[in-house]
């Protein structure tokens, strides 16, 4: 069909879009383009959340697997949280979701000229309290001042590098036909609490972020002895695009079942309001396990005896299936859909 | 906020589709006309649980969708100007004109900010006193209340900075135009719960009567879909084209009358053309004089242009219910939700991106596994 004559031009923007830094489509389409090819290795190329080194000895020896992330949310105090707590939770649940255990952490910080240092005093507490419960420690750092108006007050850009003590491959290509899928908790509350705050939005009840460490749960799971085959941090584009990235990558489908998947009531209800879709909302304290099927009481059990996974249930599994990278859906009313990556951010509708 | 999980109860919806099924002795074709509905319906698989004699086609309900492209040209104007703050629902942000959308208008530095009420627009207008704030008027009649009322705010305010692009259409009218329409396929309606929430049931009861078209005003849960879809094939049955009210709990007969005074107060009814659709007479709202300094057209001597729709697109044929979403052959491929080709498209309640989403990959398989824990 390429004799199609549309005043509509195919849009491939030639400019950076918010809705590029969403976790959908659009980002895809950034690193695909523009990233991979650039940076290609064979490390890289493992498209996980962090990259796993392995130090002399070959593969058996000794692991360690590094990340980095940065953060921008406005604003920068919310109900549960903060960047702080973020900045330090984000890297160390990367690291985590690679089987290892968090050890060190460097911190950058981007300053806006103007920018309260009462403020600042508090992002840094919140990094200190969260470092702590993390059991990590914020070895290194930087700061950069930026002319007022150049950005939004305050970024912080931490990279953390954690020990794996394992024998176990934790990544996407490691998930196998049957495996079970399950989550630690309810999702997309972080999503909604933030918005509530940026939004001015009021709801009957407060809701709070999520944002937690989940390298502990991830540890109880490896001390359980499981065959962890992939484990993912639920953030931005919320669940659905977490296990699209990993049936993707592993090239195989994913069925997940909506009545098992927990919304709070009050989540959901901010969600209709809105017209967004839960899960599509970014969660910070949340992830995903694949595992063997006959392990998946074991580990669902494993997951509750945590406080990040008191709520941990399994929501669907894994087949070969005849569409690699497809994820469908039971919804409530026992039919079937697909689950798809949206393009970018979730945007409110009108009505 | 326990207001949704008992209109998906599985058990309700499986009860609604055995007793749809003991009713229906002959295929009927209902069309859904809001794009909400839709949306739930592809969302949901409601479709999947109904018998195959009873098929759905789906309406022009979506606002989105239906904004004719010359006004989303003035938006992108509008928004690019270096005076003008531009605010809008979000999900306009997406919709491309000839060249680009707002987001790409956003990107280059247009001061583009989304609003989750038009009161927000009128207040940020005062907060920034030297700002042109420009507020996109768009929907049916549920956003109009809210809009008329930013209007009567920013008017009793003397607010010289604040200004409205409306583009508000009606539904009855454009309903009209599908059933008036010489192949048109429908024989029942599901009518949008919440433009009837505020403008009541009167307005349907000459289109059901002179069509003899059953019209059932439904709203937008499984179960709420899956009542309306009763109601109507039940007056099908029986040969009756009455207006029903399924959705109770929200609508009353007359409506928000204070909401209707306060449209009537704001707007006057105007021709207006709807995007896929073509000019559909008094099918939209436009500001009355005593508020014609609101009007961002008129303020800023924004002219209208022809835009030409893409001819190879079929949306408007899907608006109509004449054509399904996979039947284009361009959809999935040429025409995604990142380059949508047509209205119907490009808004996450457009019918083709609904099925797009939803319905892309055929072949879905059984979704439980034997093997699965309990847990």
């Amino acid at each position: 069909m390429s004799d199609l004559q549309c005043p509509i031009p195919k849009r491939d923007y030639d400019r950076v879009l918010t809705a590029h830094g969403g976790g959908g489509r659009l980002m895809q389409q950034l690193l695909a383009d523009i990233f991979f090819p650039a940076f290609a290795n064979d490390l890289l190329g493992r498209r996980h959340d962090a990259a796993v080194l392995t130090l002399e000895g070959g593969a058996a020896g000794p692991r360690l697997a590094f990340t980095t992330d940065s953060y921008v949310i406005r604003p920068l105090f919310f109900p549960g949280g903060s960047i702080g707590h973020l900045a330090v939770y984000g890297t160390v649940n990367d690291l985590a979701m690679a089987g290892a255990r968090p050890l060190v952490l460097s911190a950058g910080f981007i300053l806006e000229e103007g920018f309260p240092i009462e403020e600042l005093q508090r992002v840094v507490a919140d990094m200190r309290d969260a470092a702590a419960a993390a059991q990590v420690q914020i070895v290194t750092g930087d700061t950069k001042v930026v002319e007022h108006g150049r950005e939004d007050g305050l970024y912080v850009n931490t990279a953390g590098i954690g020990a794996i003590e394992h024998n176990l491959t934790i990544e996407p290509q490691s998930v196998r036909p049957g495996d079970a899928i399950i989550l630690s908790g309810d999702i997309a509350r972080h999503g909604i609490a933030v918005m509530s705050v940026r939004e001015g939005l009021e709801f009957e009840s407060a809701i709070e972020s999520d944002c937690a460490p989940l390298a502990g749960l991830v540890g109880d799971l490896l001390a359980e002895g499981l065959q962890v085959h992939c484990l993912r941090d639920l953030t931005r584009g919320g669940l659905a695009a977490g296990v699209i990235e990993i049936a993707q990558t592993a090239g195989l489908q994913v069925h997940l079942r909506e009545r098992d998947i927990p919304v709070r009531d009050d989540v959901l209800g901010a969600c209709e309001i809105l017209g967004l879709d839960p899960l599509y909302v970014a969660n910070e304290g949340r992830c995903v396990a694949f595992v063997p099927a006959e392990q998946a009481d074991r580990a669902v059990a494993t997951m509750r005896s945590h406080p990040a996974g008191a709520a941990a249930t399994v929501i669907g599994h894994v087949t070969a299936g005849a569409d690699p990278g497809l994820v469908t859906l039971e919804t409530v009313t026992g039919t079937s859909r697909v689950v798809d990556l949206l393009s970018g951010e979730q945007l409110p509708r009108i009505c | 906020m326990r207001f949704v999980s008992e209109y998906r109860d599985a058990a309700a919806c499986q009860q609604l589709a055995q007793a749809i099924e003991r009713l229906v002795t002959r295929p009927w074709t209902i069309m859904e006309v809001c794009g909400g509905q839709t949306h739930a319906i592809v969302k949901f698989g409601l479709d999947q649980l109904l018998p195959p004699q009873v098929t759905l086609i789906h309406g022009p309900g979506c606002p989105v969708c239906v904004t004719p492209l010359e006004m989303i040209e003035k938006a992108l104007q509008l928004a690019a100007r270096p005076e003008v703050t531009f605010c809008s629902f979000g999900d306009m942000l997406r919709v491309p004109g000839c060249s680009q959308d707002l987001l790409a208008v956003k990107a280059s530095g247009g001061d583009v900010r989304v609003v989750y009420s038009p009161l927000d627009a009128v207040q940020l207008a005062r907060d920034e006193p030297d700002r042109e704030v420009v507020f996109f008027a768009v929907g049916f009649e549920t956003t109009a209340p809210a809009n008329a009322m930013a209007a009567v705010q920013a008017h009793e305010l003397g607010l010289p900075n604040f200004s409205l692009l409306v583009s508000h259409v009606l539904v009855p009218p454009a309903v009209e135009s599908l059933l008036s329409a010489p192949d048109c396929r429908i024989e029942g309606l599901l009518a949008a719960g919440h433009v009837c929430t505020v403008m009541g049931c009167h307005e349907y009861e000459p289109l059901a009567a002179r069509y003899h078209v059953p019209i059932v005003v439904t709203g937008f849960e499984p179960v709420d879909i899956l009542q309306g879809v009763h109601a109507c094939l039940r007056q099908l049955e029986e040969g009756r084209a009455e207006v029903e009210n399924a959705y109770a709990r929200s609508v009353r007969p007359e409506g928000n009358q204070p909401a209707q005074e306060l449209i009537r107060e704001v707007f006057e009814v105007v021709p207006r053309k709807w995007r896929g659709l073509g000019e559909i007479p008094r099918s939209g709202l436009g500001l009355r004089e005593p508020y014609a300094a609101l009007d961002a057209e008129r303020r800023f001597g924004l002219t209208d242009t022809d835009v030409p729709e893409p001819e190879a697109c079929l949306s408007g044929q899907v608006l109509q219910g004449l054509t399904r979403p996979m039947d284009c052959p361009a959809f999935g491929r040429e025409c995604t939700p990142e380059h949508p080709l047509g209205a119907t498209m490009v808004s996450s309640e457009g019918t083709c991106a609904a099925y797009y989403h939803y319905r892309r990959q055929r072949g879905l398989q059984s979704p439980r596994s034997p093997a699965e824990g309990s847990a």
